[in-house]
């Protein structure tokens, strides 16, 4: 304890907390794997055009379906595309998936949760109807169907899941809220005369917050894989679009003489989401005491 | 009030909440036909219709009606189970579904005990063990499952197990040699089949199925690991798991003839609901196993956009879903005496 209070001066408290839970899940060799894999994939996208090879759009008819090696790391797909580059630009289409599906599902759940769990009563009620029916349908069936109606696209296919993974994230939100209703901190704000929503925003949410940036990470792996099956499905991102599971619908003609063309993509959409459910896991465990004892 | 009478009002209230939530699935599927761009009558009257046909087909649709009245034209035909006919096939959606169906239960109830038969043993050794190496070797092979995107863990399946070594069938239910040699009396392969006789075929469809089961089950026994694993730690932190081993009892006997004994009902219900989140799983995996149940049906109508059995299909799993939460609370219920 002591040496956390020396640090404190040196270091903001938000960046000190990060610090901290950096340190413990490093200490994991599992979170650390998940930790590794997904800095690389930032680093990856951020860098592609650096990294990438080839342009990742470039056909070259006279090099189709060549296998690993001669130049292309992990071999031409059948417009004689290279994969390597093709994946590593890819990684940007993932990357841009988690950021925008993560700011609008965080807010919208912490909103509707900590509202429902605050306000109690009829308004509860009536938002977790909404969250239950949504909860009743599997999230890649309920974002096929938004797609469906939307049409196919990476941005349809982006709001579909947002629209289908908010539920658990109020509902977790809305458990979260309940326990702090009650505590005399909360009833001290209301006697001083702070509105609801003041409370909601000021002293509700940050309490809430930890645990949907925990739960969020550990949705992304279902994110990811919502999204490379919308793909696969050809109702996400759209042909010549680099995406992993589109990539792999359109290797699937080829698999079994070329098996490059799916292996490849397959494997970078296993590791990303296996990445966010093994940090997700340690997150749990740094974030949350209670559980640590418990595990 | 009698006790019966607190049953009652249980069960009341319960069966408003399920009124509730189906009338949200209904709006929601309603909503979302609603939505979609492509024009229904165009699909229905063609291209070069004329004006007046287009308006007649406009009309007998209640296209012209308030939205609100045509929601509820759209419950009386869901009630009377009228779900519009499938423009891909020409026939009743609802005759469509309740054909391709069987097959998707067949594959999913073997991937569910595959998932269950994984999952629990998994569960209950990582409990046992936890915090040292097999906990953490449970975790990670779950996670994995967890993780893999199941149509391409299914194309190099088949790369390797078929197109390779052969060990098993390709893809659709059973070798095409075979197809239409049983009646299709139950629509369940395995039983038509042991029906007629056909070992032939049963062993045929058994060599189909193993594979997609397989894999399903294995991504969803993730979850069934987790939540055996927590249940067990729970019943093992107690002190009659102590006093038991204190009496003399074996430690396999006291796990698995007290402590297990006591987590039953908790993992019926969870394998129920792992049970309904196949289905999901079935979607992507049919596609790939050209497997030709309600997965593929899904998908092939999303393809050519045929709305009426996209929103069918989706109203069903809601309420596939719903009743098996419903399930799982009844079996939670009849099973644990504490809720009586």
């Amino acid at each position: 304890m002591s040496t956390r209070t020396e640090t404190a001066r040196r270091l903001p408290a938000p960046l000190l907390a990060l610090k901290n839970i950096v340190l413990f899940l490093l200490k994991s060799p599992t979170s650390a794997f998940g930790l590794a894999v997904l800095t690389l994939l930032i680093l990856v996208a951020a860098f592609a055009p650096l990294i990438a090879t080839y342009d990742p759009y470039a056909q070259d008819l006279a090099l189709t379906l060549q296998a690993p090696g001669n130049g292309h790391l992990f071999g031409t797909d059948e417009l004689g595309r290279d994969i390597f580059s093709r994946l590593v630009w890819g990684a940007r289409i993932t990357l841009t998936i988690i950021f925008l599906v993560s700011i609008v599902v965080g807010p919208i759940g912490l909103i509707i949760g900590t509202t429902a769990g605050y306000l109690g009563g009829k308004v509860d009620t009536v938002m977790m109807r909404i969250t239950d029916i949504f909860l009743s349908f599997p999230s890649l069936i309920l974002s096929l169907a938004f797609v469906a109606a939307l049409g196919p696209s990476l941005n349809n296919a982006i709001i579909a899941i947002a629209l289908t993974s908010w539920p658990p994230i109020a509902r977790l939100a809305r458990a979260e809220a309940m326990t702090f209703r009650k505590a005399d901190y909360i009833s001290a704000a209301r006697l001083q005369g702070a509105s609801p929503a003041r409370i909601i925003v000021k002293s509700i949410m940050p309490m809430c917050l930890p645990s949907v940036l925990i739960r969020l990470t550990l949705n992304m792996a279902t994110v990811i894989l919502t999204a490379a099956g919308l793909g696969f499905l050809g109702l996400g991102a759209q042909p010549p679009l680099p995406e992993w599971g589109a990539m792999i619908a359109t290797g699937r003609r080829y698999m079994l003489d070329s098996w490059w063309l799916v292996t490849f993509p397959g494997i970078s959409i296993l590791s990303v989401s296996l990445a966010f459910n093994l940090l997700g896991d340690g997150l749990r465990d740094a974030l949350d005491p209670k559980q640590m004892n418990r595990r | 009030m009698s006790h019966r009478r607190i049953r009652f009002y249980g069960a009341a209230g319960q069966i408003g909440t399920i009124a509730v939530t189906l009338l949200g699935l209904l709006l929601l599927t309603f909503f979302i036909g609603r939505l979609m761009p492509a024009d229904p009558v165009r699909a229905i009257v063609g291209e070069d219709a004329t004006r007046e046909t287009y308006e007649q087909v406009y009309r007998s649709l209640g296209l012209d009606r308030p939205l609100w009245e045509q929601f509820f034209y759209y419950l009386g035909d869901v009630f009377t189970g009228n779900f519009g006919t499938s423009i891909r096939t020409g026939q009743p959606v609802i005759q469509d579904i309740l054909h391709v169906m069987p097959a998707t239960i067949e594959l999913a109830t073997f991937a569910i005990l595959i998932g269950a038969g994984l999952g629990v043993p998994l569960g209950v050794f990582a409990a046992v063990n936890k915090d040292r190496w097999p906990d953490h070797v449970v975790r990670v092979f779950s996670l994995f499952g967890h993780s893999m995107p199941i149509f391409w863990t299914g194309m190099i399946a088949l790369i390797v197990f078929y197109a390779h070594f052969g060990l098993v069938g390709g893809s659709g239910r059973m070798d095409q040699f075979y197809i239409g040699l049983v009646d299709e009396r139950t629509g369940f392969l395995l039983i038509d089949s042991l029906i007629a006789g056909e070992m032939d075929v049963f062993w045929s469809a058994v060599n189909h199925i193993i594979l997609p089961a397989t894999l399903l089950g294995y991504s969803s026994s993730a979850y069934i690991t987790r939540m055996t694993r927590s249940f067990m730690l729970d019943q093992l932190g107690q002190e009659y798991v102590t006093t038991a081993r204190v009496k003399g009892l074996s430690r396999n006997q006291t796990i698995w003839q007290h402590a297990f004994i006591n987590i039953r009902v908790q993992l019926v219900t969870i394998i129920a609901l792992a049970y309904g989140s196949l289905l999901e799983g079935a979607v992507l995996i049919e596609t790939v196993f050209a497997w030709p149940g309600f997965g593929q049906y899904l998908t092939n109508n999303l393809i050519t956009g045929d709305m009426n059995a996209v929103m069918t299909c989706v109203l069903i799993v809601g309420v596939i879903f719903i009743g098996l939460n419903l399930l799982s609370d009844v079996l939670y219920r009849i099973f644990d005496p504490r809720t009586r």
